[in-house]
C-alpha cells in the first residue's frame, strides 16, 4: 500500500484539493446507485459508469470555479448544472515563444477545455486539474482498499 | 494579467507553480524551470493519472459484483477521513 505522503513533499495534505470531502461524497454517492442499478450489468459496462461518476463528482466538486470543470461537465452533459455566464478575461495575443506553444498543444488535448484558452490560463487551469484528478485517484485508492480489506 | 504583453517572469512563474504540483516536486530547484521539461512532465503526469482513473474503475467494477457498499461506507470513511 503506497504510503500518504505519496505527493513526495512529506505533507500529504499539500497537493490535495481542498473539496476532498465533498468529493468523495459525491463519488460515493454514485458509487451506492451504480451498485444497485447496475448488479446484472458486465464488469466493463458498470467500470464505464463508475469512470464517468469520477469525473463528474470532480466535476461537480470544483463546479464553475474553473473552467476545465466546466469544460467537463458540458462533456459529461450533467444536467443538474445551470448554465453560468463565465467571466471572460480579456483575450490576450499569444506571445512570440514558439517552442512553448507547439508543446503546449498537446497538453491543451489532456485538459478539458484546453482548446480555448490562452497559454496562462493554461497553465493555471492545468495546476488545479491535475490536483483534483490527484485527489479523484487517491479517494478511488481509497475506496478499493477499504473495501477489498 | 492586465498588462496586454506577458512577461517571461509570470510565464516562468506560472510554470513553477505547475511544477510543484506534479510528483516529486521537492527534488526540484524553484529557479528558472525549462518550460518544455515542465509540459513534457506534465503531460506524462496528466496520462498516467487518467490511465489510474481507468485501472480503479475496472477494480471498482469487480468489487462492487461482489461486497456491499453501503455496509463498506462507515470503513471507507473512516480511511478518507485519517
Amino acid at each position: 500500500m503506497e504510503p500518504k505522503s505519496c505527493s513526495g513533499d512529506g505533507n500529504p495534505s499539500r497537493n490535495l484539493h481542498p473539496s476532498k470531502p465533498l468529493m468523495a461524497a459525491n463519488f460515493l454517492r454514485c458509487l451506492s446507485r451504480i451498485q444497485q442499478t447496475a448488479t446484472n450489468s458486465s464488469v466493463g459496462s458498470r467500470s464505464r459508469r463508475i469512470r464517468r461518476a469520477a469525473y463528474a463528482s470532480m466535476a461537480y466538486s470544483a463546479g464553475h470555479r474553473r473552467a476545465w470543470s466546466w469544460a467537463l461537465l458540458r462533456k459529461l452533459r450533467c444536467r443538474r448544472v445551470r448554465p453560468v455566464i463565465l467571466p471572460r478575461r480579456p483575450r490576450i495575443a499569444r506571445p512570440q515563444v514558439v517552442i512553448e506553444i507547439d508543446r503546449a498543444e498537446v497538453l491543451r488535448k489532456l485538459v478539458p477545455g484546453g482548446t480555448g484558452m490562452d497559454y496562462c490560463r493554461l497553465l493555471e487551469e492545468t495546476a488545479d486539474y491535475i490536483r483534483c484528478l490527484a485527489t479523484q485517484v487517491r479517494l478511488m485508492q481509497t475506496v478499493t482498499d477499504s473495501i477489498s480489506s | 494579467m492586465s498588462s496586454s504583453r506577458i512577461t517571461d517572469e509570470q510565464i516562468n512563474d506560472l510554470l513553477t507553480k505547475l511544477q510543484a504540483v506534479l510528483p516529486e516536486a521537492h527534488l526540484r530547484s524553484t529557479d528558472r524551470v525549462s518550460a518544455a521539461k515542465v509540459l513534457q512532465d506534465t503531460c506524462n503526469y496528466i496520462r498516467s493519472l487518467h490511465r489510474e482513473v481507468d485501472d480503479l474503475s475496472e477494480r471498482l467494477s469487480e468489487l462492487l459484483a461482489n461486497n456491499d457498499i453501503n455496509s463498506a461506507q462507515a470503513a471507507i470513511i473512516r480511511s478518507l477521513l485519517r
